[in-house]
C-alpha cells in the first residue's frame, strides 16, 4: 500500500471528505457503545434527538456552539499564519474579565452602545495578552506554543484571585463570583423561551468577516503567505513581525469575544467555571474545519451537538457522557486522515 | 556482466505518460549517464526502480533476479544506493550517526559505534574520500555532505550507485574530486548511473549515454562517439542556440557598495569584510567564488534583507537608509533569489498570487482600502505569463507544481516587469535545463541592453564567462578588483577562488574600468 499525490483535487471531494470522516468516526465509536451493552442505534438516536431533535435541543446546541465558533476562529486564523496560539482559554477569560469590569456598573449606556463597548473591551483584552508572546517570539524566537499555553494558567489563577478578592460580589454569599452584568449590557435573546442569544449571530458574522479578510484582502494574502513560507514572504517584502502581530490581535480578539458572549449572553456573571475548556475545544473545531473560517461555523455546531447530545444520551441510556470527548477526538483524527486522502490517493498493489 | 536490466517500463499518471517503454542495461564497472531535461522522466524511472511507484508495464532485473515491483526495500537490499539531489541527511546528527541510521536493528539496546567507525574508516580509505565521522552534518560543507551520502550508500553495501544531479550544488573543485572518487569506485567493480543534464560533465565521466526525452528513450550512444552539440540536440530535440553577448559602454553606476562589513555574529569572522563594488548601467558583473565565502550575505544585503554592520550602499547615487525588501523593490532593485523554492515563491499559493507578490501594494491591484482586485491581478498575471512564456496549465494551480524552469520564469517576470535599474541574479540557472537556461540568459541580456546593471552570482564559470563583462572573485568575505572577461582565463579565476585575490593584479589590466 502506498500514497500517490493526486494531480487535481475536486471541489466536491474536499467538501465531502470531512462528512465521510465523521461517518467513519461514528462507526468507530460505536464499538465503545456496544461494549457497554447498549444498542448502538438507540444510543445514537438519543444523541441525535438530544442535539437537534427538538426546538429546545437545537437552541441549546446553538448556544453551546457560540463560544466554540469564536475560539475555533481564533485558532483557525492563528494557525493559518503558523502562529500557534494555544492560549484561547486564557484570552477568553481576559475578554470575560474586561466585560465584567466595564459591564458591572463602571459605565451605564444605552444597550446599542453598551453591548459594542463590551465586545470592543473584550477583544482588546484578549488581544493585549498576546502581545507578550508575540514580543518574545519576534525578538527572542521564544516558541509561542509554550508561552501562550502557560499564560492560560497564569490568567486563570489571576481570575481566581480576583474572584476571591477584589471582584467578589458582596451579594454572592461567599461564592467566588463577580457581580452581574447590568441589564443594559446583557445580550438579548434571539428566540423566545430559549437561551440562544445575540452572541450566536456575532459568531456567524465574525466567521464571515474572517473569511472575507483572509480571502479578499491584502492582510489575508500576507497572512497566508507568511503561514505557507515565511522566508519567501520576507523576500517579497512582507513583514513577518507585523503580520504575526496582526494575526495575534485578531486571534486574541476573537477569543476575547467568546468570553464576552459567555459572560454577557449566557451566565450573566463571571465565575471560574465560565468555560469548560472552550479555548482548547476551539483547536479541535478549527482542525475539523481544516482552518476554513466558514467551515468553523459547521464544525462548531457539530461539536456542540455532540456535547449537548451526549449529555442527553447519558440520561436516557447507560452510557457516560465522556463518550462525547472520545467522539470528538476520533472525529478530528478521521478528518485529518481524510484531508490527507484528498491530496493523495492510496494505491494497493 | 549485466547488473541492472530495465525492460520496457511504462508508467503513466492520468493522461501524462511519464515513462514510455523504457529499456536500459547497466554493466559491471560502467558509468552510464542518463541525460534528459527536467520532466523527461528520469526521476519517475528511478522511483520505479526503488519501488515508490509501480510500473504499468515492464520489469526490472537486478543481478539476474527479477525485482518485486513496489517493494521499497527490494532494490536497496539487492545493492542499489541512491544519492539524491536534495540530500537526505539529518543536520542535528553527526556524520557517523547519519550513516548508521536505519542500518541497526530496532530491538538492540545500544548502537555499536566503535565497529561502525572502523568500517566507515575502511570505506573512506578504500575509495579515497576524506570523512570526519564525529562532525555534525550541520557544520560540514555541501561537498562533504555529498561524500557522506555516497559513503552512506556504500555502507549499506551498494554495488550500483545512482547519482541524481550530483554536481548541481558543487563547485568546480568539488566536481573534480567527486569524479576522482567515482573513477575509483568503477575501478573496483561498482557500477554507476549518473543522472544529469550538464553535457560537459557527462562527456567527462561516463562510458555510455542514454538520452530521455518526454518519457521516451530517444537514443543511446557511446560517450567516445558523442560531443556536446550532438548530445544537446538529442536531449532537446532541436538545435540549441546560445544567446549572443554584445559589449556595451558601461554608464553611470546604479549600485555602489562602499566598504561594507557584515558581521557574522559574536565570535565569528565577518561574512563581508570591507567589500567595495560598483555595478554600472549596461553592465553584467559576474561574482565567482566557492560557495560559503559571503555570497549569501552579499545577496541578502542587495535584496534588502540584511543591513550592513558598517559601510554603505548607494542606489543610483542615493545612500540607502531603509534596508527592507519593500524599499529596495521600490527603488528599482530586482532580485532573483538563490533558492527559488525557499525564498522565491510560496509553493502552496497559486501562480497568479506569486506573480503579484512584489506589486501587491501597487494601486491597480487593489481598491477600497485593502481589498484585492482579483480581475486586475489575473489580468496582470496573464500578461506576464504570456510575455515571459511561463508554461502552466492554469494560473490557479499551486506554484509548487511548476517545473524549475517555469518557476524561474515566473520570478523573472515578476522582477523584470518593474523594469529594475539593477538586478541581483543569484544562481539564476541552477538546476535548470538547457532550454530554460537560454531563456533566463536572454532575459538578463535584454535587461542589460535596456540599461540595467546586473550582478550575476554563479558557481558555474562557463556561465560567468559567457555572460559577464567583468568578473570579481569573493573569498572569505573579501572581493577582488573587477577583471575584464577578455583579460582573464578560467585558470586565473580558479587561483583567485582558492584565496589568492591579488593574483588578478599581476595580469594585464588594460581596458578594465
Amino acid at each position: 500500500m502506498r500514497l500517490e499525490p493526486r494531480e487535481s483535487v475536486s471541489f466536491w471531494l474536499v467538501l465531502l471528505a470531512p462528512v465521510g470522516a465523521i461517518g467513519v468516526a461514528l462507526v468507530l465509536t460505536s464499538g465503545l457503545i456496544m461494549w457497554t451493552g447498549e444498542s448502538v442505534f438507540e444510543a445514537y438516536g438519543h444523541l441525535l434527538k438530544g442535539a437537534f431533535g427538538s426546538r429546545f435541543a437545537l437552541t441549546e446546541t446553538l448556544t453551546r456552539a457560540t463560544p466554540l465558533m469564536l475560539t475555533g476562529l481564533a485558532a483557525a486564523v492563528a494557525f493559518r499564519a503558523r502562529f500557534w496560539n494555544i492560549g484561547a482559554e486564557g484570552q477568553l477569560y481576559c475578554g470575560a474579565l474586561a466585560a465584567t469590569y466595564l459591564g458591572t456598573g463602571l459605565v451605564t449606556l444605552h444597550p446599542t452602545l453598551m453591548i459594542p463597548l463590551l465586545f470592543v473591551g473584550g477583544a482588546l483584552a484578549g488581544g493585549v495578552v498576546l502581545l507578550l508572546p508575540v514580543y518574545l517570539k519576534s525578538k527572542l524566537s521564544v516558541d509561542e506554543v509554550v508561552t501562550t499555553l502557560l499564560l492560560n494558567f497564569i490568567i486563570l489563577l489571576f481570575v481566581n484571585y480576583l474572584l476571591e478578592g477584589p471582584l467578589r460580589d458582596p451579594m454572592s454569599m461567599g461564592w467566588p463570583q463577580a457581580a452581574a452584568i447590568i441589564d443594559e449590557g446583557v445580550l438579548p435573546r434571539i428566540m423566545e423561551k430559549s437561551r440562544l442569544h445575540l452572541g450566536f449571530i456575532i459568531g456567524v458574522i465574525s466567521a464571515v468577516m474572517v473569511w472575507f479578510v483572509m480571502r479578499f484582502t491584502i492582510w489575508g494574502y500576507e497572512i497566508r503567505a507568511v503561514g505557507h513560507n515565511p522566508s519567501a514572504a520576507t523576500f517579497a517584502g512582507i513583514s513577518i513581525n507585523l503580520t504575526v502581530l496582526r494575526v495575534a490581535l485578531i486571534s486574541g480578539g476573537l477569543a476575547g469575544f467568546a468570553g464576552v458572549t459567555e459572560v454577557a449572553g449566557l451566565k450573566g456573571y463571571l465565575t471560574l467555571d465560565l468555560s469548560p475548556g472552550f479555548g482548547y475545544a476551539g483547536i479541535a473545531v478549527a482542525m475539523l474545519a481544516n482552518l476554513h473560517p466558514l467551515g468553523v461555523i459547521a464544525s462548531a455546531i457539530f461539536l456542540a451537538g455532540i456535547y449537548v447530545g451526549a449529555d442527553s444520551m447519558s440520561r436516557a441510556v447507560n452510557i457516560p457522557n465522556y463518550i462525547a470527548d472520545v467522539m470528538v477526538a476520533v472525529s478530528v483524527l478521521a478528518v485529518l486522515v481524510s484531508l490527507m486522502l484528498t491530496q493523495y490517493r492510496v494505491r494497493v498493489r | 556482466m549485466t547488473v541492472l536490466d530495465i525492460k520496457g517500463i511504462t508508467k503513466s499518471f492520468g493522461s501524462l505518460v511519464a515513462n514510455d517503454n523504457i529499456s536500459l542495461t547497466l554493466s559491471e564497472g560502467e558509468v552510464l549517464a542518463l541525460l534528459g531535461e527536467n520532466g523527461a522522466g528520469k526521476t519517475t524511472l528511478m522511483n520505479i526502480l526503488f519501488g515508490h511507484y509501480v510500473a504499468d508495464q515492464g520489469e526490472i532485473e537486478l543481478f539476474g533476479t527479477r525485482l518485486m515491483p513496489g517493494a521499497t526495500d527490494a532494490a536497496i537490499d539487492a545493492g542499489v544506493g541512491m544519492v539524491h539531489q536534495h540530500f537526505t541527511l539529518a543536520d542535528n546528527l553527526s556524520v557517523l550517526e547519519n550513516i548508521v541510521l536505519g542500518t541497526e536493528p530496532l530491538t538492540s539496546w545500544k548502537s555499536n559505534t566503535a565497529q561502525a567507525k572502523i568500517r566507515l574508516a575502511a570505506l573512506a580509505e578504500e575509495f579515497g574520500m576524506h570523512i570526519e565521522p564525529d562532525k555534525l552534518v550541520a557544520d560540514i560543507s555541501v561537498g562533504e555532505r555529498q561524500r557522506v551520502e555516497i559513503v552512506k550508500a556504500l555502507y549499506r553495501g551498494a554495488k550500483i550507485l545512482i547519482l541524481d544531479e550530483p554536481t548541481a550544488v558543487l563547485t568546480p573543485q568539488e566536481v573534480d574530486s567527486l569524479f576522482a572518487t567515482l573513477r575509483t569506485m568503477v575501478a573496483r567493480g561498482l557500477s554507476i548511473i549518473f543522472i544529469s543534464h550538464k553535457l560537459h560533465e557527462i562527456l567527462a565521466i561516463s562510458d555510455r549515454v542514454n538520452v530521455l526525452r518526454r518519457g521516451c528513450m530517444v537514443g543511446e550512444i557511446a560517450t567516445k562517439d558523442a560531443n556536446r552539440d550532438s548530445l544537446a540536440e538529442m536531449m532537446v530535440g532541436r538545435e540549441v542556440s546560445r544567446p549572443k553577448v554584445e559589449h556595451m559602454e558601461a554608464g553611470a553606476p546604479v549600485v555602489e557598495i562602499d566598504n561594507v562589513v557584515v558581521s557574522g555574529g559574536r565570535g565569528h569572522k565577518p561574512l563581508l569584510d570591507g567589500v567595495s563594488l560598483s555595478i554600472h548601467k549596461h553592465e553584467i558583473v559576474g561574482l565567482a567564488g566557492v560557495a560559503g565565502n559571503g555570497q549569501s550575505a552579499l545577496g541578502d544585503l542587495l535584496s534588502g534583507l540584511r543591513a550592513p554592520t558598517s559601510g554603505s550602499v548607494r542606489i543610483a547615487g542615493d545612500t540607502v537608509k531603509d534596508y527592507s525588501a519593500r524599499s529596495f523593490i521600490a527603488t528599482g532593485i530586482g532580485r532573483i533569489p538563490e533558492d527559488r523554492h525557499a525564498k522565491g515563491v510560496v509553493g502552496d499559493m497559486t501562480v497568479w498570487e506569486n506573480m503579484i507578490s512584489e506589486n501587491l501594494r501597487e494601486k491597480p491591484l487593489w481598491r477600497f482600502g485593502r481589498i484585492i482586485d482579483f480581475d486586475a491581478c489575473r489580468e496582470f498575471s496573464r500578461n506576464l505569463i504570456e510575455h515571459f512564456d511561463v508554461r502552466c496549465k492554469t494560473m490557479e494551480m499551486p506554484t509548487k507544481q511548476l517545473s524549475g524552469g517555469n518557476m524561474q520564469k515566473l520570478i523573472l517576470a515578476r522582477t523584470l516587469q518593474n523594469e529594475p535599474r539593477f538586478i541581483l541574479a543569484n544562481q539564476p540557472v541552477r538546476g535548470l535545463d538547457e532550454g530554460a537556461i537560454a531563456a533566463v540568459h536572454e532575459r538578463l541580456l535584454a535587461a542589460k541592453r535596456a540599461g540595467a546593471g546586473v550582478l550575476l552570482v554563479s558557481e558555474d564559470l562557463d556561465e560567468l564567462f559567457a555572460l559577464a563583462d567583468k568578473i570579481v572573485v569573493i573569498y572569505h568575505g573579501n572581493i577582488s578588483e573587477p577583471l575584464s572577461v577578455d583579460e582573464v582565463t578560467a585558470q586565473d579565476i580558479g587561483i583567485m577562488m582558492a584565496g589568492d585575490l591579488g593574483h588578478g593584479k599581476n595580469l594585464n589590466r588594460a581596458g578594465v574600468a
